[in-house]
């Protein structure tokens, strides 16, 4: 039960900034994911936390204590790692005891602890097992335990579960998202895996070049990206480059209302499940040619190609009988327009029926 | 008829395409590893061997009474032995921090540095040791335990930090990074888990220095000589004044059973088996 704060956190190496100035607040009991592509600092970020890397400038506090003086070893944050996690040559019960033994802890509370924390994760019986009788995601939860083991204030995990395939890592997640709720402890979860990030976290800390773009609820990461980055990285988004006379951006055959009067050029963003397929002759609509249609199983994915705006992802009910080539009309109900220098602006525009069943041939 | 031979050629190219390597090591190996060491061992007990008899004519441990009971050879195994222990332990000392430095560290010359300890093994050996002699002769380093324990140490560099730093470079950083998370000193995540990791490599590394060092000839000869006399070097004129193989031959069979426990001791160790296991996920 710990709180964290990042202050104008900073990382250099050589001319590579890898962090620049980060301040971020992590509550008791939160868990919060680092998200962003790789290479954008959100390991080095991590790595200062935990004390593998001595901060370029700024400070870490725990508990609103600086930390950033303490060597590795002595820091009250525990670390689970991508890959390479358990040490080969330790049965699985020595690896999770190594931390307690360095502690001097008595050989039968070393032995309840070790067994409460394998009994944590879900494998009772396996600290007689070398490492590598274990599979990957076996391993992953050893490392887990012996991170919690030793009770630590912040768990840190940088992408632990990436290297495991897809359905595994859905269960890992959930699973450590059942223990980190269970044993309340502040988490930090490093991940460049959207999905992840959304249905992990408290709060999501989305990251590009080594700077926080966004630092919200993951809800609102998705609904009200704060910069056209977060727009991009975040699920699927259609960004449409226009140039903005006024309060008006024309747009193909339809012109967007903007609250605010600018002139110049903008980016507008609009989800694909913001826009309403309409009969071909609507005139609120961009008309537009079905490209391709791909199959997603309970919905379609359509790529619609518009003139002079661009192909559009469109999402379509299966119920809604299409072909490729066909010629539909687009509404969109909802955009957000980015500029640079300027907070973005969402912008609703009323609902319109969308297309009825029998429109379509 | 025709196709018959072809088939058949085209079946031997075959075969030798497949085996055609394995085949080749086989031979090499027969040609100048086994045949030498048979060789050898049939000389330690030939009473007479002449030309074109293609085994001894004449058995007998005549030989064997008669090198093992030489003074001089009985004088220098102590000296050997000790001098190996010796050399071998400070190398291990100088070159495992060193190797590690190289693993672990960037720093400016660390090529350099590591090349360096190949040219000096590519510079002829005599050569070298002929400088090292007039150096040493100015520090009175000739003719003392410590000079030939410099001259060898010099002798085992490259294999004991060229080995040890790939070994050590195969430790994932995760894994002493994990160490010094749950809270162990630097000093600890060394001796608990990048030395148990690399303790193959280095112990293989360890136990070819004590070997290559015991069997050390020219730095021992030219320096050591005639104060400090070790095993080779009394071999030497043994093997080079006298055309008597069998004191040669004698004499490298003794000295080869050491080497043969050693490494039949590490073969166990190592198929012990997790401490080459278990790296991946
Ligand atoms: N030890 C290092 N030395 C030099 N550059 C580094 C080092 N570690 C990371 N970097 C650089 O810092 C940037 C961020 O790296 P990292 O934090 O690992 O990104 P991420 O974890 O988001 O993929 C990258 O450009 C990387 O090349
Ligand atoms: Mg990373």
């Amino acid at each position: 039960m710990s709180t964290l704060s990042l202050k104008q956190l900073r990382k250099q190496f050589g001319d590579v900034t890898a962090v620049h100035e980060i301040n971020l607040e992590v509550g008791d009991g939160e868990f919060l994911c680092i998200l962003g592509p790789s290479g954008c600092g959100k390991s080095t970020a991590l790595r200062m936390i935990a004390g593998f890397e001595e901060p370029t400038s700024g400070d870490i506090l725990i508990d609103g204590q600086s930390v950033v003086t303490m060597a590795a070893n002595h820091r009250p944050t525990a670390m689970v790692f991508q890959k390479y996690t358990l040490w080969p040559h330790m049965k699985v019960y020595d690896n999770i005891a190594f931390g307690l033994k360095l502690r001097g802890l008595a050989r039968t509370e070393i032995d309840r602890k070790v067994n409460e924390a394998l009994e944590l994760v879900g494998l009772p019986d396996y600290g007689k097992r070398m490492p590598n009788q274990l599979s990957g995601g076996e391993q992953q939860r050893i490392a887990l335990a012996r991170a919690l083991v030793l009770e630590p204030k912040i768990l840190l995990l940088d992408e632990p579960f990436s290297n495991l395939d897809a359905l595994l890592r859905v269960r890992l997640r959930e699973e450590l998202r059942r223990i980190q709720r269970r044993v309340k402890i502040t988490a930090i979860f490093v991940t460049h895996d959207q999905e992840e990030a959304l249905s992990l976290a408290d709060r999501i800390a989305v990251m590009s070049k080594g700077r926080v773009e966004q630092l919200d609820v993951p809800s609102r990461i998705y609904d009200q990206p704060a910069t056209l980055f977060v727009a991009d990285f975040i699920g699927v988004m259609n960004l449409i480059p226009a140039q903005q006379n006024g309060a008006t951006i024309d747009l193909g055959a339809l012109r967007l209302e903007s609250p605010t009067r600018v002139n110049g050029t903008v980016t507008v963003a609009i989800r694909p499940e913001d826009i309403a397929i309409v009969g071909e002759s609507d005139v609120d609509a961009w008309g537009g040619e079905v490209e391709q249609i791909i199959d997603l199983g309970h919905y379609r994915k359509l790529l619609v190609k518009v003139p002079s705006v661009g192909t559009l992802k469109v999402y379509a009910p299966k119920a809604l009988d299409l072909r490729e080539n066909q010629l539909i009309g687009l509404n969109p109900s909802r955009f957000t327009i980015f500029r640079d220098g300027a907070a973005p602006i969402e912008v609703k525009r009323e609902a319109v029926a969308p297309l009825e069943m029998s429109v379509a041939v | 008829m025709t196709t018959l031979t072809l088939s058949m050629r085209d079946r031997l190219k075959r075969y030798a395409a497949r085996e055609g390597f394995g085949l080749f090591a086989l031979i090499f190996l027969i040609i100048f590893i086994v045949l030498p060491i048979l060789t050898v061992l049939l000389w330690g007990f030939a009473i007479r061997w002449r030309f074109p008899a293609v085994i001894p004519t004449e058995w007998g441990f005549d030989f064997w009474q008669e090198t093992l009971s030489r003074a001089d050879l009985r004088r220098a195994f102590p000296n050997s032995i000790v001098l190996s222990i010796s050399v071998t332990l400070l190398s291990m000392v100088i070159c495992l921090p060193a190797s590690y430095a190289f693993a672990r560290m960037n720093f400016r010359g660390k090529q350099f540095f590591l090349l360096s300890f190949l040219f000096t093994n590519a510079f002829p050996r005599l050569g070298l040791y002929v400088a090292i002699a007039i150096i040493f002769f100015r520090l009175g380093l000739v003719g003392t335990f410590a000079g030939v324990v410099i001259v060898q140490l010099l002798n085992t560099l490259l294999l004991m930090i060229w080995i040890p730093t790939a070994a050590f470079q195969g430790v994932e950083r995760s894994l002493e990074e994990a160490a010094l998370d749950v809270g162990a000193s630097r000093l600890r995540v060394f001796m608990q888990i990048t030395l148990p990791l690399v303790f193959p490599a280095v112990f293989a590394a360890v136990l070819l220095t004590f070997v290559n060092t015991f069997y050390e000839t020219y730095g021992a000869l030219l320096i050591g000589a005639p104060n400090v006399l070790t095993i080779p070097v009394i071999m030497f004129p043994l093997i080079n004044n006298q055309p008597i193989p069998q004191y040669g031959a004698i004499l490298s069979l003794v000295l080869f059973a050491p080497s043969v426990v050693l490494l039949l001791f590490a073969n166990r160790l190592l198929r012990g088996g997790y401490l080459t296991a278990g790296f991946g996920v």
